[in-house]
């Protein structure tokens, strides 16, 4: 109910995207419709059970046999997404106690609270594969699993958190949506959930920077600037060319991936360069134009070098990004202690009750 | 006190605690007290606006929640010290939560059958919220106070450090819609019940700090308003 009490804009973002989330969804329904088989016949063996599940478009479920490689890779790619809710808190966490109306505030406080809700419906997904979210913590905070490096660049402006919103939740939501059909159905119907929130925060985003663009001199300028920076990291996120992709091949033929990154970066700019058109901001592209051929628009691809520098660890605010991380984790182990601690004596004592 | 004062108050009250309260945002012990404490500022937050909207209208100089929120200085705001302390750790922010829902709860209540249509409004919403936080915050009180000997003396020394602010809610109004001392008994049998399970114990003090209500603050307040307010005032008259 908080940050949608505004009417979107009617040629605003999202609205074809929300269609296919829920298109997505009523494939699922359909499949599930379809009962499944119950498991695999006495003669076959699971993997030609598996890839029959696979072929038929229907979904593996946490008790299903599924190949070793499957089950890291989702575990990864989960992992990396529920870390990512949690890591993208903090550039926007970081303009509430600033924002510049309380209608604002209250609209992005509620986003930031949907990014924390988002992280635990996606370790809940994870732990499904068997394991636990501590452990995917641990991985996070010592490095050893990554999060989407687009939130190792910092929020300089008020603007920025409108440039997240239309273009970081914009792309998301374009690499998201078609896991809404992914093969594994606990990851497929958390995207499903995920999406419908992402585009209404894209569509906040996409307002606050329109309310910009509208304003005064400082505020458009404001806007054009946040633009100018978040555009290529951006363009980044859907990650490296596709002749460079290690994951792409096998994750396609499992169905947890069905476009290529190259697929997904063009669709994204075909559906920016009307949006910025209406905001009448200029993306940061003086190449950016129609290809009548191709019937999409040639752009020029964002600096893959910086895309893995800052993936390796030195972004802007990479190394702030896991301290905060880590000094939240930490300050808060005595709490932790204590709740533990305090359900133990609440059980001892309900033992004791039932034996006296 | 002018019911444009007493509401202004609670709006304030509301505002300065959704602001503290987001200042945990991506820093609280564990994930789900993120969701939790983000929810709580959410309610305060949207109680902060109505009220302050009606203390607006009240007035009638034409201000809405914004000019109100982002105009004053710290001298013309009327909330109490209790909610502009800074959060310490997470002990002292549940001590002060929980002090604050169990003022807020009876309060929200009373002002729900008030014979002021708009302030009965906000307590009708509110009080349900309100005893959510309470709850939420008794639960904490309890954890931390019956948990472990680190999180026993943490509590207890929130409970200390915050709890001679609380007097200051209490100041008798007797013009006021609902006046605050009618509001004190429900509080300390709501505190004392809570802070027995805790196996916590109230300081013995006299000292009664207080001025909130009438613009007289802590130092803490005024840099929390310069952080609040710095964007809007750099762009006067701006939409946003």
């Amino acid at each position: 109910m908080y940050g949608n009490d505004f009417a979107p804009p009617e040629d605003g973002p999202g609205g074809g995207l929300l269609g296919e989330v829920e298109a997505a969804e009523a494939a699922l329904r359909e499949a599930a419709a379809r009962a499944r088989r119950a498991g695999p016949a006495p003669d076959e063996d699971v993997e030609a059970y598996f890839a029959d599940v696979i072929g038929a478009d229907q979904k593996i479920e946490p008790r299903d046999w599924m190949p070793e490689a499957y089950r890291r890779t989702l575990i990864r790619q989960i992992a990396q997404h529920a870390h990512s809710e949690i890591i993208g808190m903090q550039p926007e966490g970081n303009w509430i106690s600033r924002a510049p109306s309380l209608k604002r505030k209250a609209i992005l406080l509620a986003k930031v609270q949907d990014e924390a809700g988002h992280g635990l419906y996606l370790y809940a997904a994870a732990e499904t594969l068997g394991i636990s979210r501590d452990e995917l913590v641990d991985l996070l905070l010592d490095g050893r699993q990554k999060y989407s490096s687009i939130f190792n660049y910092p929020t300089l402006t008020w603007a920025d958190v409108g440039a997240i919103g239309w273009l970081v939740d914009g792309a998301a939501i374009v690499n998201q949506v078609p896991l809404c059909r992914c093969s594994y159905g606990p990851y497929a119907r958390a995207m499903i959930r995920v999406c419908k929130e992402e585009s209404f925060h894209q569509r906040q985003g996409y307002e606050i920077l329109h309310t910009l663009a509208h304003g005064t001199p400082a505020q458009k300028a404001m806007a054009q600037d946040a633009l100018d920076r978040w555009w290529y990291p951006s363009l980044a996120m859907f990650g490296p060319p596709d002749g460079d992709s290690t994951h792409s091949a096998q994750s396609m033929a499992w169905k947890i991936k069905r476009f290529s990154n190259d697929d997904l970066r063009q669709r994204f700019v075909d559906m920016c360069v009307g949006q910025a058109e209406v905001l009448g901001l200029t993306i940061p592209d003086p190449d950016l134009r129609w290809n009548d051929e191709r019937q999409a628009y040639d752009y020029t691809q964002p600096d893959y070098a910086e895309l893995m520098r800052v993936i390796k660890g030195d972004g802007p605010c990479n190394r702030e990004r896991m301290t905060h991380r880590r000094r939240a984790h930490t300050d808060g182990a005595w709490v932790r202690e204590a709740a533990a601690a305090y359900a133990a004596k609440r059980a001892d004592r309900k033992k004791e009750k039932v034996a006296a | 006190m002018s019911l444009f004062d007493f509401t202004l108050g609670l709006g304030d009250d509301a505002l300065v605690a959704a602001q503290r309260l987001g200042e945990w945002t991506s820093r609280a012990p564990e994930m789900e007290e993120d969701v939790a404490l983000a929810n709580i500022a959410l309610d305060q937050l949207g109680a902060a606006r109505l009220l302050l909207t009606y203390a607006g209208e009240l007035e009638g100089a034409g201000r809405d929640e914004d000019d109100l929120a982002y105009l004053r200085d710290d001298r013309e705001f009327r909330n109490c010290l209790l909610v502009e302390l800074p959060n310490g750790d997470f002990g002292v922010t549940m001590a002060k939560l929980f002090f604050l829902a169990a003022y807020q709860s009876p309060l929200y209540t009373a002002l729900a059958g008030c014979a002021d249509e708009r302030l009965a409004a906000v307590g009708a919403k509110a009080r349900k919220e309100s005893a959510y936080h309470l709850d939420h915050a008794a639960l904490w009180v309890k954890r931390l106070g019956d948990g472990t000997d680190e999180s026993h003396r943490r509590m207890q020394d929130a409970v200390d450090q915050v709890w001679p602010y609380v007097h200051e809610l209490f100041v008798p109004d007797p013009a006021a819609p609902v006046d605050p001392a009618t509001l004190r008994a429900d509080f300390d049998a709501t505190v004392a019940a809570v802070l027995d399970e805790a196996t916590l114990t109230r300081p013995e003090t006299s000292w009664t700090p207080g001025g909130g209500r009438d613009g007289v603050h802590t130092e803490h307040l005024s840099y929390l308003l310069a952080e609040m307010q710095v964007l809007h005032r750099a762009h006067p008259g701006a939409n946003w």
